[in-house]
């Protein structure tokens, strides 16, 4: 069966290289789209949210897009995946441009590092800038195939810390351990770069397409936030 | 913990890779696209294109050149070489590159880097710097930038500069020592540690490997958070994955 992917454009970024990843792993016969038409968006099968730059511009250009309602209809109803500023912007509010209101699908905050000396003496720097361990907390269908400890390819300074730990799909050091990728229900987000994570992103982004979220992910994630 | 990064660098002319090639399954040892994948499979943690292109009408021909390895190589790709107007810039990044060398033109007009990180972000603005060292034996080390492939002296000290271009919105500094760079004896492991405690910004070295444990020096004595290496990667004398199971014995954190 073919289906239709969309990679959500909202100006911020270039998603050349996310839709090539995704048009790499996903079927012959799917489609895969690049559009900010929330009626598209609302009618594909899949939604990629990726996003690179500052909060407030990204939430400016998702407001500017009149995306808000779609990008959170969208990640309540369909398998949906935020990468990068694609997961933070899923929060309720960044520390980033002296305090950001973000989409607040997801209680918790978005921290920026602090920086500093690790314990071996390596500096911290920030950005978080190359390929970092993801440690993963339970079996979920989108870590099929990949191994504990997989390294991914990641560049930011601040990080989600979500209110609910349960939502936690993995977590990475760097200097805190930090939720480096969230599930819900039919929404995965990662912090890092599946698109430039070489075999183990584009076995993430696989199992993404071929993703077909239990009814009982469904209603858990309707009921955690209704 | 943050793996030190291994990158392969490409010279290429006119859309062929310079520098002899010699992969022994590889048809066409000229072709960058093969010789990126190839990069990619050993386990390359990203691969940056020097364009030593000197033609302005074969410029195009490394947009095409990024966009091939973009359809089919997803690790972070790096374009360096030629790189003087935001245009460029745009260009680049919409062929699937990650991120930009510039060098010359930071050189003659600072301003660029500093318009350059504010409209496209930092993360993908790499100031390249070609250093050659200015002090006698026996003074205090000092280092002075050369512009045009290391042609022309700018009377720029190197530590001032990586600091200027870091405070201008740099996300990395390429640093080369044109002392060192085509030498085989190794990176100029005191050159990079002075940057390296003079920015808060990744610095990767380059210039003068000629064996894996130059590669483990660079990191351990120079600091240095990636590792660039040419030559020794294209004769085939190692495979990526020789230099980071190397380098892993030897206690660098590396992607294996």
């Amino acid at each position: 069966m073919t289906q239709r992917i969309t990679v959500i454009d909202y100006g911020m970024g270039n998603l050349r290289s996310v839709a090539k990843a995704v048009e790499h792993v996903a079927a012959a016969g799917d489609e895969v789209l690049v559009t900010d038409d929330p009626k598209l968006i609302l009618e594909s099968d899949r939604v990629v949210f990726p996003g690179q730059g500052a909060a407030r511009d990204c939430m400016a250009a998702i407001s500017d897009h009149h995306l808000n309602r779609a990008v959170l209809d969208a990640a309540r109803s369909k398998p949906f995946l935020g990468i990068c500023m694609g997961q933070q912007v899923l929060l309720d509010f960044s520390e980033e441009n002296g305090g950001t209101p973000l989409l607040g699908m997801i209680s918790g905050r978005v921290r920026r590092f602090s920086g500093g000396v690790a314990p071996d003496g390596e500096m911290m720097k920030i950005p978080h800038m190359g390929w970092n361990q993801v440690s993963q907390h339970y079996a979920h269908p989108l870590w099929r195939g990949i191994e504990q400890e997989s390294r991914f390819y990641f560049v930011h300074s601040y990080y989600v810390d979500p209110a609910q730990p349960e939502l936690v799909a993995a977590t990475t050091d760097y200097g805190v351990s930090f939720a480096s990728a969230i599930a819900e229900g039919n929404l995965f987000a990662v912090q890092f770069h599946p698109e430039k994570s070489a075999d183990a992103g584009l076995r993430l982004l696989r199992n993404f397409v071929q993703w077909q979220p239990s009814i009982q992910e469904y209603s858990r994630a309707v009921n955690t936030r209704d | 913990m943050l793996a030190k990064r291994i990158i392969p660098c490409l010279d290429v002319d006119a859309g062929r890779v310079v520098k002899g090639v010699k992969f022994i399954d590889i048809r066409d040892a000229g072709d960058p696209v093969e010789v990126a994948r190839r990069y990619n499979e050993e386990g390359a943690d990203e691969i940056t294109f020097l364009d030593i292109t000197a033609s302005s009408d074969d410029r195009e021909t490394i947009e095409h050149v990024v966009e091939q390895v973009a359809g089919e190589v997803f690790i972070p790709l790096t374009v360096g070489g030629g790189i003087r107007t935001a245009d460029d810039i745009r260009r680049m990044l919409n062929a699937g590159a990650d991120k930009v060398a510039i060098n010359t033109a930071a050189v003659f007009n600072p301003e660029f880097v500093k318009e350059a990180a504010e409209r496209f972000g930092s993360q993908c603005i790499v100031v390249a710097i070609d250093a050659k060292q200015a002090s006698g034996e026996g003074d205090e080390p000092k280092w002075e930038i050369f512009t045009h492939g290391g042609r022309k002296p700018t009377g720029l000290d190197a530590v001032e500069w990586a600091k200027r271009m870091s405070d201008y919105g740099a996300g990395e500094i390429l640093l080369t020592s044109m002392d060192r760079d085509g030498t085989k004896i190794g990176f100029d492991n005191a050159l990079t540690r002075a940057i390296v405690d003079a920015v808060p910004i990744p610095v990767i070295a380059s210039g003068g490997v000629g064996n894996l444990q130059h590669l483990v020096d660079g990191v351990k004595q120079g600091g240095a958070d990636a590792v660039l290496a040419a030559s020794i990667f294209h004769f085939a004398e190692y495979s990526i994955g020789e230099a980071k199971r190397f380098m892993q014995n030897r206690e660098v954190e590396v992607r294996l």
